[in-house]
């Protein structure tokens, strides 16, 4: 909102030597958010007054160019007007109207200097001024033309122009709808630094003489005042006054017609939004109701609107004629030959105006003071105001009667302890200074002591503060208006805490290991779309694709919430090898969004007190799952080539080993099997299982995938979901034997298909106790050893905890292990 | 040779001459010291210490000599054998030395050759950010809660005392997931899992809320529609806005140095009553020190605390949140917030492993 500081001071005793940005800083510590202070000019030098005497239309530009001679003053040479001729652009004007010129030696805004020059082959001797030029706004459209007898030709400009002015521009937060008025904002300003205020809203309000005209509010839930006032026999060519242009246009508004501007003014000035109706145009008694479904508006924007049951509607005989507190109806809008006004000055319910806003997305001014509330009690002072601008400078005459239909609420009383403002900010604040506060922004109070002897205030708030329901409110006021500065530090003391949970400890080392090992964390955002799985080759009933779908989304092919942290990863490794990086390996830990089989629909829960468990358990299970998981992607090399030899390029058994490293830092110990899952390589997928719960998949991607979506070569990936993997808390108890191993090699060929992690886990069980460590140390495939067959060479470690081991019984030991993965695999010794 | 009893003259037994043995010594230490490594000492010990050396020759002659003048025999003989002993350890030490230090000297390397086979990996800052300030609060005795990402309406707005209709609902530019009335929200904000929070555990309640939040904003230099918070909430007997006001100036020092501090100015947030926008002031900023918009915060609205069965007579609280992005942003002076969600690798490795 923008807000000179002139009309301010309209209402404000401010001291004299009071600057904008004093009054800008005031505002900050109010909690009025300040955009900016924009000064009005500043001009330096001759700016004066000057009618057009004469326009000569210079033709044989590109543009429409005018030489006009304009006079300046009364007293040129030889008792002649002092005339001179100015070159100007615009059209915007006539012969005989008042506009601002510029002379030589005349300084504008942004450091313009004036000067004779000569200029599409005339002398151009000064400058005719459009208002923003000037600094008066951002009107632009063409020069700046005062209304006719609103000065004399010569008289200083500036003065009249109120150059010495500035704009302050105010972002009010959605509680304060007061602030959105003149009214508002020179009381907040009064309070903050004790000046005496003048209510503009104060005026006297004649008694109706019957209605101004005939009104039926079948809605008082949407429609909580109803306030018209008429006014009859007005001049639609009446210019508005200066004054009140010079008001609309610094704060942003444009001048449309006398009773437009008057409503525009009184809006800012009071808070109450007018509409304006051609009564002429009325048919018949108004009615203030919702809307019909199917019914139509067309609107003073020229958009024909299709209105909804929960539409709250103005009609006369023949319909709509306006959308309550939104935006009026075409059919009803004065016009250059209205001359009967009917005022509309009506109190909306704010929900009722919010949700139309909605619908319709008509953010107009009046449906942002409507939604934020407005004062109820100065629709009928508003009305009346506005009235009287007309008749005054419309030359209309007052119409019979006031229309007031509804009794608006009036805000509750709040009681509290005197002293919970002190409490809440851990200040002791002066004595007096909560009733002496409250009482500063409007409110009635009344003190008393309760039965335990604590001194109690109950503040009813004033009318134009329904933001005011219970002491929290009114403890912010106090605190506010005494400063936030006041405020202490000091820290409170905390409850000994637990340090961080073993999931959050876990996701921690994970996260670190995996940095550990030269892989980049990155943070993409959650959205994909079909066209990544089709590329991951996702068959059509994959669960993958079940996704829950962004209404809103920013890009309309990435609608969905992915499931899958894939996505987003191979879209960074895809941006980092697009700039030029060959190696990269990257991991993500995130949250991933997948529906249940049966979606829920979300209850209904009160926001008034605790929900019941079961409320809560609704709203649980309305919620898609959403796991936490780890992925990584690789590509290039995973050990680098250098001085030292080749470098080695990253497998699928890398992705398989990210995997392993998580799972260690996590804690648990990973199973590998065979798996198949695209979008991985069918032949190079393994499924990575904790017990027989499988966890996740790692290896090399499908050919077809790279291909689809471009990655390098046998780009890599493995994923896991974290929370899957146990936490049982144990910690482990080792013992360490002190006794000597016997180490003892064995080569077993077997059948090629059969997994080692198998053989190892047979040989593992023949072994029994004595066997320490089975690790596999080289596989070998050749002629000899006959089609399809392979050798796996494993080093045994056996030790016992007792004794030192004798390689007899180390060696029974291997024999019953050899035994075991005969028996189950058909293994032999390798000769 | 003579027998035991026989006078003797040691004089006639040459080898035991003292100038035959001084001459053994001499010899030695020449052969010693004409040995140019270790195996050429090796080579010449025996003539000198072995069994066929002279000296052990002499050694032998003693018993012939009479018992009177065996003593002394022996004694010279020992001394001279101990002289070359020590003669050739000398030389041994100073050729062990000689090649100890040639070997060294041997095996230099150019130790700037490059190593990077394996490089180490970087987390992202963002989230090193979210656990230095997790460690920060877990110092002063908080714990880190945590919720999910899509969340109902009610946790994210109606629990927070947003109104249905009221414009601060719309204000939060919301990701909407299936229809506009599914009840289901991309949450806004990481305030739900302070509801979250008081629902679920027993109070007092001092928690921090590192999370990821949507809001419909176009990615550009200083917006991203995905983004981090970081929340915190305490509630408990006797919480006042000066609690608020010193947990926050503890968090600036943590975060921004000693020299840093915060400004509350009045605000509004439909979840907080009194509000207050936190400004932090900030030592190094560009430009010179001074104050930057940090955050949100304020007292738990009374309705807050109700919706989740907390008796406001008795319990108050305080709540805070902060942008991680911009945090981030602003402190290390980081000038496109693009580059905090695209996963250039050359923007995060500079961040190193750890916080």
């Amino acid at each position: 909102m923008l807000i000179p500081v002139s009309w301010l001071g309209t209402h404000l005793q401010l001291p004299e030597d009071v600057t904008a940005q004093q009054l800008a800083d005031a505002f900050v510590g109010l909690g009025i958010e300040v955009e900016g202070v924009h000064p009005v000019g500043p001009v330096t030098g001759p700016l004066v007054v000057a009618r057009v005497a004469e326009i000569e239309e210079l033709t044989g530009f590109k543009k429409p160019i005018r030489f006009c001679r304009v006079e300046v003053g009364p007293d040129g040479q030889d008792g002649a007007a002092d005339s001179r001729g100015i070159v100007c652009g615009a059209t915007n004007f006539r012969e005989g109207d008042l506009v601002v010129a510029a002379l030589p030696g005349a300084v504008l805004p942004g450091d313009f200097k004036i000067a004779s020059r000569k200029t599409y082959g005339r002398v151009s001797d000064g400058m005719i001024c459009s208002a923003r030029e000037l600094g008066l706004g951002d009107e632009h459209a063409g020069i700046l033309v005062l209304p006719s007898g609103t000065a004399s030709p010569g008289d200083d400009a500036s003065e009249l122009l109120g150059l010495d002015d500035a704009v302050i521009e105010l972002s009010i937060t959605p509680d304060r709808g007061y602030c959105f008025s003149v009214r508002g904002l020179a009381r907040e300003l009064a309070c903050a630094l004790d000046l005496p205020y003048g209510d503009p809203a104060a005026i006297e309000v004649p008694e109706a003489d019957g209605d101004a005209y005939q009104v039926r509010v079948e809605d008082p839930v949407g429609c909580r005042r109803f306030v018209m006032r008429r006014v009859c026999e007005v001049d639609p060519t009446a210019p508005t006054p200066w004054w009140m242009r010079r008001r609309l246009m610094l704060a942003g508004i444009r001048s449309i017609s006398l009773a437009v501007d008057v409503t525009n003014y009184v809006m800012l000035e009071t808070g109450q939004p007018l509409h304006a109706f051609d009564a002429n145009l009325v048919k018949g008694p108004l009615v203030v109701r919702r809307a019909v479904a199917g019914e139509k508006l067309t609107t003073l924007d020229g958009v024909e609107r299709v209105l909804d049951p929960d539409d709250l509607v103005i009609c006369d005989d023949s319909g709509p004629v306006s959308l309550a507190g939104t935006m009026g109806g075409a059919s009803t809008e004065i016009g250059s030959t209205t001359t009967e006004v009917l005022l509309e000055a009506a109190n909306w319910e704010p929900a009722t105006v919010a949700r139309m806003v909605r619908r319709h997305k008509l953010p107009s001014e009046a449906a942002k003071r409507f939604e934020r509330a407005v004062d109820p009690m100065v629709a009928a002072a508003a009305a009346e105001m506005a009235a009287q601008l007309l008749v005054r400078y419309g030359d209309g005459r007052f119409g019979r009667g006031r229309t007031d239909v509804g009794t608006p609420p009036s805000p509750a009383p709040i009681t509290m302890p005197l002293a919970l403002p002190d409490r809440v900010a851990g200040v002791r604040y002066e004595r007096g200074a909560t009733a002496r506060r409250l009482g500063q922004i409007g409110c009635r109070l009344e003190l008393f002591t309760a039965d335990d002897g604590t001194a109690m205030v109950t503040a009813t708030p004033p009318s134009w503060r329904p933001d005011l329901t219970q002491p929290a409110d009114l403890v912010e006021e106090v605190l506010r208006l005494e400063g936030y500065d006041t405020i202490p530090s000091t820290l409170p003391s905390a409850a000994a805490g637990r340090g961080l949970s073993e999931t959050q400890r876990r996701r921690r080392a994970v996260a670190r290991v995996l940095a550990n090992t030269g892989h980049v964390e990155v943070l993409p955002f959650p959205f994909t779309g079909p066209a990544v799985w089709d590329a991951f080759g996702l068959p059509a009933d994959d669960v993958r694709r079940r996704t829950v779908r962004v209404l809103n989304p920013l890009e309309p092919e990435k609608a969905e919430l992915t499931t899958t942290l894939l996505p987003g990863l191979l879209e960074a490794l895809q941006r980092n090898v697009a700039r030029g990086q060959r190696d990269v390996a990257l991991f993500h830990i995130g949250q991933v969004t997948l529906p249940r089989a049966q979606r829920l629909p979300v209850p209904e829960v009160g926001a008034e007190g605790r929900p019941s468990d079961e409320e809560l358990a609704g709203l649980e299970a309305a919620l898609p799952q959403q796991p936490t998981h780890v992925a990584v992607v690789l590509a290039g090399n995973r050990e680098r080539a250098g001085w030292w030899g080749k470098g080695r390029a990253a497998t699928w058994a890398d992705a398989v080993e990210a995997a392993r490293v998580v799972a260690e830092a996590a804690g648990v110990e990973l199973r590998v099997v065979a798996g198949d899952l695209a979008p991985w390589h069918p032949g190079r997928c393994a499924e990575l299982r904790v017990g027989d719960i499988p966890v996740g998949h790692a290896g090399e991607l499908h050919p077809k995938v790279v291909e689809a979506l471009g990655l390098p070569a046998r780009t890599c990936a493995m994923e896991l979901d974290l929370d899957l993997l146990p936490l049982d808390g144990r910690r482990p108890a080792p013992r360490v034997s002190p006794y000597p191993p016997v180490l003892l090699d064995v080569a077993l060929v077997l059948d090629e298909k059969v997994p080692v992690a198998e053989v190892a886990e047979v040989i593992r069980g023949g072994g029994g106790e004595l066997l320490e460590d089975v690790r596999l140390f080289d596989v070998y495939t050749g002629e000899q050893l006959g089609e399809g067959k392979r050798s796996l060479a494993f080093a045994l470690r056996f030790r016992a905890a007792d004794r030192t081991l004798t390689v007899e019984e180390a060696t029974a030991a291997r024999d019953a292990a050899v035994a075991a993965a005969a028996e189950r695999f058909g293994a032999t010794l390798r000769a | 040779m003579s027998g035991a009893n026989d006078p003797y003259d040691p004089k006639e037994v040459a080898a035991l001459a003292p100038e035959a043995l001084r001459d053994a010594v001499e010899g030695a230490r020449a052969a010693f010291a004409a040995a140019a490594d270790l195996d050429a000492l090796a080579a010449v010990k025996p003539a000198h210490l072995g069994d066929r050396s002279p000296l052990l020759t002499a050694r032998r002659e003693i018993g012939a000599l009479p018992p009177a003048a065996r003593s002394e025999a022996g004694k010279r003989v020992n001394e001279t054998r101990a002289a070359i002993q020590s003669a050739f350890d000398e030389r041994r030490a100073a050729l062990q030395a000689e090649r100890d230090e040639r070997v060294l000297r041997e095996e230099a390397v150019d130790v700037t050759l490059p190593w990077d086979r394996v490089p180490l990996g970087a987390r992202h800052p963002i989230s090193q950010l979210a656990d230095h300030v997790a460690d920060v609060f877990v110092g002063m005795g908080y714990e880190v809660a945590e919720g999910p990402e899509l969340e109902t309406e009610w946790f994210n707005f109606d629990a927070l005392n947003f109104g249905k209709d009221h414009p601060a609902r719309t204000m939060q530019d919301t990701f909407y997931v299936g229809s506009e009335d599914s009840g289901l929200v991309l949450r806004t904000h990481t305030s739900p899992v302070q509801i979250r929070t008081l629902l679920d555990r027993e109070l007092p309640v001092y928690v921090v809320c590192p999370g990821r939040t949507f809001r419909t904003d176009e990615l550009d230099a200083t917006h991203t529609p995905v983004f981090h918070q970081v929340e915190g909430l305490a509630v408990d007997r006797g919480i006042t806005m000066g609690h608020l006001k010193g947990t926050l100036d503890a968090f600036a020092r943590a975060m921004f140095g000693e020299q840093s501090r915060t400004r509350l100015r009045p605000s509004y947030f439909p979840f907080t009553e009194p509000s207050a926008e936190v400004d932090v002031w900030f030592p190094e900023k560009k430009g010179g020190p001074g104050w930057v918009e940090w955050g949100g915060c304020g007292m738990v609205n009374p309705n807050v605390l109700r919706a989740c069965g907390v008796d406001p007579e008795v319990y108050s609280g305080f709540a805070f949140g902060m942008g991680l992005e911009r945090t981030l942003q602003f402190r290390n002076g980081i000038p496109d917030m693009r580059d905090m969600v695209e996963g250039d690798v050359r923007f995060t490795l500079p961040f190193g492993t750890e916080a």
